[in-house]
């Protein structure tokens, strides 16, 4: 069993703000971390490791610093690492972004066949949720989205089940490999590291992969592949809220209208 | 003919005993390499001090009954080294030491009627009131018979040969002399020998029987107060990390040699349990408990270890040993995981110890091991763990909010260039806690109120590393303290204040090891210098009758125990501070430290609830405090008792503060 898994490095976004004049990120000091979702992703894949053997190969487009989020799936037990990285690629949007790592898992699918094509949901800077799809259309693979629970694996007549969250209910879905799949932070708790793992991934080779071994059309991919063009960056307008006050020693009336008022704006239903 | 046979004896009891004590020498060595041979002098005093002169067995009433024991014993040594050898060759006799023989004679005469009252209270102690620290083990019933045995056969035969005329009785033996009357000529006669053959017997077997009981500590006790820890309280060793080294320790032979003497020299006292939280609270841990694991663990290992290669070698047990059982979870030759994350490694444990057993680095080494090795841990502990390396402090806080506290007080940065004699050192708590940031408050107005020359780090600093140390994780604690000092040293600091007693002892002690070498201060010992000094004079009284909290880091850690004392005094116009049932040396955790603040505390009492009980129990205004750690406690611990309205639990700095107007 072959798994890829999608990690993307990304700012720590709560330590983001945005410049209130010139309206951009200031992203001065603030360091890089794994995407959360993705931490979810690679711990999924290394279960499927440590019951069917699988072998895990972690896949990453970003600037160069980004060999470091690729490292750390190495540290919990992902067996190979392929950092993307070409300044073609740079400034790409999601359908760029997936034009890119759609080839690369095709490639890596020439050498060892893929079962299963792990993301995370969304990430926390773009928060798009569909680099995942995007990579299932173009390898023309099945795609299993917001996962929170792998049921089973049948390795013999190569099907999977799982469960979906949707907003109202769950659904469990069973289906042929291969497949993407998108998860949840709830389906799993990330492994904390060993250190013998942290200190075997502080010497693994990353291995990096730039346009001269992909050969795409520099038209398809980086900036002028991306047609989504960011407009402007700015912060949402918090609406100010209310105090509300009750009167003497009753609060049946202030919880009465406290409720009217969120019914009114759609906060709860009935 | 007797003569023979005794010779036999006692060369074979001999042989035997000194095979025993080989294999003693041989098991401590198989543990890893230390040097304790350092400061031989002072080494040579501890050992004088608590081994023979048993000071800290003292610190106990019924430590006497052991200190007499401990030196009818010493005294019968010498008497019964002559004894052994007048069997072998009747001529031999010590009487050349002159004046001095006959003190001795008379001084084993008394000794020997001292322990046997000695013995006959400890088994009474044993069966009619025992403390619940002290197991009832048919082995100490054995050796205290066997040591009443060995004076009843002194006495029998003194008392005999004085009645022979073999001896010169009166004031010179009085007591075997007034024994002499009971006996006639002829029984003494035939009595004198089955007495001393008794004697004889008793003892060559006592020596022999005493490595395969708790009273090897006869043996392995003063030694281990020769090499105990210098420091306060030991810290855990520096590790390298380098590939394929184990991390932690998983197996008994992994811990150093002085450890393993630790094992050994358990009296099986029980004061540390008597006075531990863990223990005190229903935990599993029981400090005793885990050095006795220690040491048989160390003992049905040891074999197996031994068997692999010549038994005449004294060297470490070789890396890849196999153990034939695990030392933690396994049996009850191991310690349990639980009761290695109940510890609060507050050191009560080793404060009391008589023979000075280092119980915390060794709970600390095997946390070690399940959370480098093994990654296996409660897991409240993982965001405790990420947070401090992705963000530096606990809770996971923005570090562009760290200096959010000092915004509004126009606070000296160090990092923008203000030159300043002492960096505050403010915290994580002290940071972002928000009750912990109005005793950062109250600190800023006092070291403005004496005008000292003081700055901070603003968002820079970075969090000491505490909780994720004494919670095992050390390879991310190397980095941080790595990137710390580093980070001080760029600013060229080189005093420093902090308030939080972790802060103070990771940076002063603990870093001490990463070759740092502050002069780090805690507020207690500058605000009572400065007080002494007159720079600040606190006039108003406003926190009524106040009881104090020593922090295990500050007290039992560095020996701070009057500076915040001499604090509230100055703060309640000349009035000590009124004083816990355990206070001082003896004070009993709050339960927030070795990382157990970040843990959930499921079996038994809360032990912030047992300590805050016991500060309500002096009826005080406020419960003073210099920790932010003491401080959450204490506020849980006074809401729960709903106390809140008549008792406030205040930092130092905050009564100072409010007294400074
Ligand atoms: C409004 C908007 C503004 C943007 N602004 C910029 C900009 O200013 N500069 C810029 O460079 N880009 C910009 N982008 C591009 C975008 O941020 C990402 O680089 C890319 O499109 C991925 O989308 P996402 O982060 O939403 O991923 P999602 O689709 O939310 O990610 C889902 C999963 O796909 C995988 N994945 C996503 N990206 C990667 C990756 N790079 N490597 C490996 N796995 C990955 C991960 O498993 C992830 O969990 C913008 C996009 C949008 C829509
Ligand atoms: S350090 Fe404290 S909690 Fe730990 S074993 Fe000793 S007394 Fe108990
Ligand atoms: S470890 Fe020390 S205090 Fe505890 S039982 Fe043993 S000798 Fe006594």
């Amino acid at each position: 069993m072959h798994i890829v898994v999608c990690v993307k490095m990304v700012p720590d976004t709560t330590q983001v703000s945005i410049d209130p004049v010139t309206n951009t990120l200031i992203r001065d000091g603030v360091p890089f971390i794994t995407n959360p979702y993705d931490t979810n992703a690679v711990e999924e894949a290394i279960r499927f490791k440590d019951k069917y053997g699988a072998f895990v190969t972690a896949v990453s487009m970003g600037p160069p610093n980004a060999e470091s989020v690729l490292r750390k799936a190495v540290s919990i037990g992902t067996d190979r690492a392929i950092l993307l990285s070409d300044r073609a690629f740079g400034g790409a949007d999601t359908l760029a972004t997936s034009t890119v790592l759609g080839l690369a898992i095709k490639k890596l699918n020439e050498e060892q066949p893929v079962d299963i094509v792990l993301c995370g949901k969304q990430t926390i800077d773009g928060d798009t949720a569909q680099v995942g799809p995007g990579i299932a259309r173009r390898m023309n693979i099945t795609q299993l989205t917001l996962v929170d629970e792998v049921i089973s694996v049948n390795t013999e007549k190569k099907t999977i089940r799982v469960r979906r969250k949707l907003e109202n209910y769950h659904e469990i879905i069973e289906t042929k490999l291969p497949v993407m799949m998108t998860v949840e932070r709830e389906i799993n708790t990330p492994r904390y590291p060993t250190v013998p793992g942290r200190l075997h991934s502080d010497e693994v080779r990353v291995e990096v992969w730039s346009n001269a071994q992909l050969k795409l059309d520099t038209a398809t991919i980086g900036l002028p592949g991306s047609p989504t063009q960011v407009r402007r960056i700015f912060a949402p307008e918090r609406e100010q809220g209310e105090i509300m006050m009750g009167e003497g020693p009753d609060c049946s009336k202030a919880v009465e209208a406290f409720f009217e008022k969120l019914l009114d704006r759609d906060i709860v239903h009935v | 003919m007797e003569r023979l046979i005794f010779l036999i004896v006692c060369l074979g009891a001999f042989a035997f005993f000194f095979k025993n004590i080989f294999r003693l020498v041989a098991t401590i060595c198989l543990g890893r390499a230390e040097n304790r041979f350092d400061n031989l002098w002072s080494r040579c005093g501890s050992m004088f001090a608590y081994g023979f002169g048993q000071l800290r067995v003292i610190q106990k009433k019924f430590g006497y009954n052991h200190y007499f024991l401990f030196w009818g014993f010493m005294t019968l040594v010498l008497v019964n080294f002559e004894f052994l050898l007048n069997g072998i060759f009747p001529e031999f006799s010590l009487d050349f030491m002159g004046v001095l023989y006959v003190l001795l004679k008379f001084a084993a005469d008394i000794m020997s009627l001292v322990v046997l009252g000695c013995v006959v209270l400890a088994i009474a102690r044993r069966l009619f009131f025992r403390p619940y620290f002290i197991d009832q083990t048919a082995d100490a019933f054995f050796i205290l018979c066997m040591v009443g045995a060995l004076m009843i056969a002194y006495f029998g035969q003194h008392a005999c040969e004085i009645k022979l005329g073999h001896l010169e009785g009166g004031m010179k033996m009085p007591i075997a002399w007034a024994l002499s009357n009971f006996f006639s000529a002829e029984s003494a006669g035939s009595l004198a020998r089955v007495f001393w053959w008794i004697h004889a017997l008793v003892l060559l077997f006592f020596m022999n029987y005493l490595p395969y009981s708790k009273h090897l500590h006869v043996l392995t006790a003063i030694p281990n107060c020769f090499f105990r820890s210098k420091d306060m309280v030991a810290t855990v060793p520096r590790l390298q990390f380098k590939k394929g080294e184990e991390f932690g320790i998983s197996k008994v032979i992994q811990f150093r040699w002085k450890d393993l003497l630790d094992f050994m020299s358990c009296t099986e006292c029980g004061r540390c349990q008597e006075v531990c939280p863990a223990s005190n609270t229903q935990k599993t841990l029981n400090p005793k408990e885990m050095v006795h694991q220690g040491k048989v663990n160390l003992f049905t290992n040891s074999k197996a270890v031994f068997a692999t290669r010549p038994a005449d070698m004294l060297a470490p047990a070789p890396k890849d040993a196999r153990m034939s059982v695990p030392l933690i979870n396994g049996s009850d030759k191991s310690v349990s995981r639980k009761a290695i994350w109940d510890c609060t490694t507050c050191g009560a444990c080793m404060q009391v110890c008589p023979v000075f057993i280092e119980h915390a680095p060794k709970i600390v080494q095997m946390r070690q091991h399940l959370v480098m090795e093994k990654a296996e841990f409660p897991e409240e502990l993982i965001a405790l763990f990420e947070n401090s390396e992705q963000r530096s402090n606990p809770w996971g806080i923005a570090p562009s909010d760290r200096a959010k506290w000092a915004a509004e007080l126009n606070v000296p940065m160090i990092t923008e260039g203000v030159q300043a004699e002492y960096l505050f050192y403010v915290g994580c708590a002290g940071a972002f806690d928000s009750r912990a940031r109005q005793v950062t408050t109250a600190l800023t107005k006092i070291l403005n109120a004496a005008g000292v020359s003081w700055g901070i780090l603003g968002n820079e600093e970075k969090c000491c590393g505490d909780s994720v140390r004494r919670l095992g994780n050390e390879y991310v604690f190397d980095k941080m303290a790595q990137a710390n000092i580093e980070q001080l040293k760029k600013y060229g600091i080189k005093k420093i204040i902090t308030y939080c007693p972790h802060c103070y002892t990771t940076l002063k002690n603990d870093y001490r090891q990463f070759g740092a070498d502050f002069e780090v201060m805690h507020h207690s010992e500058l605000i009572s210098s400065l007080i002494a000094a007159g720079k600040i004079s606190p006039a108003t009284d406003s926190a009524g009758r106040v009881v104090i909290h020593d922090s295990c880091y500050l007290g039992r850690y560095n020996n701070i125990y009057e500076q915040p004392r001499a604090v509230i005094k100055a703060c309640s116009g000349g009035r000590a501070p009124a004083e816990m049932e355990r206070c001082r040396e003896k004070s009993f955790c709050c339960g927030a430290g070795g990382g157990r603040m970040w843990m959930e505390e499921l079996d038994g009492k809360r032990i912030y609830l047992e300590r805050t009980q016991e500060a309500l129990r002096a009826a005080p205004d406020t419960i003073a405090v210099a920790c932010p750690y003491c401080l959450t406690m204490y506020e849980d611990g006074v809401k729960d008792e709903k106390a809140s309205d008549r008792v406030k639990v205040k930092d130092i700095a905050e009564i100072v503060a409010a007294s400074i107007s």
